[in-house]
């Protein structure tokens, strides 16, 4: 869900791009990370742990945590957090410790 | 191929870019190193007024001391490298990794301002999505604009717990109650009380011990509890809360790592927030190419960083030989000035006390 209105910040229609999750068509605003287009489309399960198959999302948002690592592009392991979200970007949750071939 | 700068920083938060723009404007190249892809550190999510005198650019949105410090940088020439990790330094080299190559820097310089990383505290599946650090709901609800929650849980009553309740609010997104371990409100009374006014309440002796969810949408409840003296549940108190989040304000960490690699001399002092490096009032370590400056250096606030930033800049033209000693020289007992009237005020008795039990250590060298 995005923000319409706030008391002292304005948040200038950003261009409208389009990225994939899971090969499922989204929308997300040029500029974010790809988390928080994910968690603007109400998607906030990113990852399976690999001994328990847990879910993990988005936790410290700046880097630091590798909580939010998912597959992008097919590339695993992604810091969704401090990545930009980019136009036909393909996103997957990310089981274990993914896939690095 | 290895390029040389002679001055690197690493992040570009606050700290970073005030010690960036102080070294430049003495006449020193400096690159800044930030692995994130918008600059700023933790000042693009801040949409409070700071506190403090005017020339602290206190009274200014943290989001906007941001834009001015990034002005500053580019009036100086200083380059900053965006989404550029630095993932070790190697006597006078960092390794730099960016989403696609690995370079190394040579540096006859270095500002470590890597900041802080948020605490997590234990309580059953405290990993679960929905959980969330405090600094990552500001990302969500201030840098792009997204309502992350419906409605909340947030622990800890720090002021950071108690300005995040107040930016939720703001976002239309409802807080459920904070909960505080200790038996007092941690932050200033001032936050604590427009917080109480919005009907937000405030449970002193309670915490966390589960959250509730599920593999499909995370978080969907918590349970709190009230704590005895020594942070032990009572049983029969448990309360549970239908909230979709939660929100963690228990404190942070200093990033100290880098500064352990390049062979700094370390200590642990529970008042900077953990392990941190020694260091003399002009911000530098006990290897003397190698500076840091704001949280790295110990948890504090922007307006501290922004006055180390300058110290660890000039510091380390000082030590370059670069500029005009006596210049320097009185520009940075200028700020040490200022940081000290600043921490003499009602928000700095914590770090006061903690720097000086670092420097009484960096005097028994």
């Amino acid at each position: 869900m995005r923000i319409k209105k706030h008391p002292i910040l304005e948040f200038p229609v950003k261009k409208k791009i389009e990225f994939y999750f899971e090969d499922k068509k989204l929308e997300a605003r040029d500029g974010e990370s790809i988390a928080a287009a994910l968690i603007a489309n109400n998607i906030r399960i990113f990852r399976f742990s690999e001994k328990k198959q847990r879910p993990r999302g988005l936790y410290c948002a700046v880097g630091k945590c590798a909580s939010c690592l998912m597959e992008v592009d097919g590339k695993p392991n992604i810091m969704t957090c401090i990545t930009p979200v980019k136009q036909g970007m393909k996103v997957k949750r990310q089981k274990g410790r993914g896939d690095l071939i | 191929m290895i390029r040389k700068v002679q001055m690197a920083v690493i992040g570009g938060g606050p700290a970073g870019l005030s010690a960036a723009v102080a070294a430049a404007s003495q006449g020193v190249t400096v690159e800044i190193f930030d692995d994130n892809f918008i600059p700023g550190g933790q000042l693009i999510k801040q949409t409070h007024k700071f506190f403090g005198a005017k020339q602290h650019l206190c009274g200014t949105r943290g989001m906007d001391i941001a834009q001015i410090l990034l002005d500053r940088c580019t009036q100086h020439n200083v380059i900053i490298n965006q989404q550029a990790t630095v993932t070790g330094v190697y006597a006078n080299t960092l390794g730099v990794l960016y989403p696609d190559k690995f370079e190394e820097v040579e540096f006859k310089s270095l500002v470590v301002a890597t900041g802080a990383s948020e605490n997590m505290i234990r309580f059953v599946n405290n990993e679960l999505p929905g959980i969330y650090g405090a600094g990552a709901i500001q990302t969500l609800m201030n840098v792009f604009g997204i309502r992350p929650a419906q409605n909340v849980l947030m622990v800890g009553s720090g002021n950071i717990g108690l300005i995040v309740s107040y930016q939720l609010k703001q976002a239309e997104v409802e807080v459920e109650c904070i909960v505080e371990a200790l038996p007092q409100v941690g932050g200033y009374q001032v936050h604590a009380s427009k917080i109480q006014r919005m009907g937000i309440p405030i449970l002193t002796n309670h915490t966390i011990i589960r959250a509730e969810g599920n593999e499909q949408e995370g978080v969907t409840g918590a349970i709190i509890s009230e704590i005895d003296k020594d942070f032990r549940p009572v049983p029969g108190t448990e309360k549970y809360l239908s909230v979709d989040t939660i929100c963690l304000a228990v404190g942070l960490t200093p990033l100290a790592d880098l500064l352990e690699q390049c062979g700094c001399k370390m200590t642990t002092i529970s008042e900077l927030g953990g392990r941190v490096a020694v260091h003399n009032h002009y911000m530098q370590t006990s290897r003397p190419d190698v500076f840091l400056a704001g949280d790295v250096s110990g948890i504090e606030e922007a307006v501290t960083a922004t006055l180390e930033g300058q110290l660890a800049g000039l510091a380390a033209a000082k030590y370059m030989n670069i500029g005009n000693p006596l210049i320097i020289q009185n520009k940075m007992n200028e700020i040490l000035i200022q940081l000290n009237e600043f921490r003499d005020g009602p928000f700095g008795e914590k770090a006061t006390y903690g720097s000086q039990r670092l420097l009484k250590e960096y005097s028994y060298e």
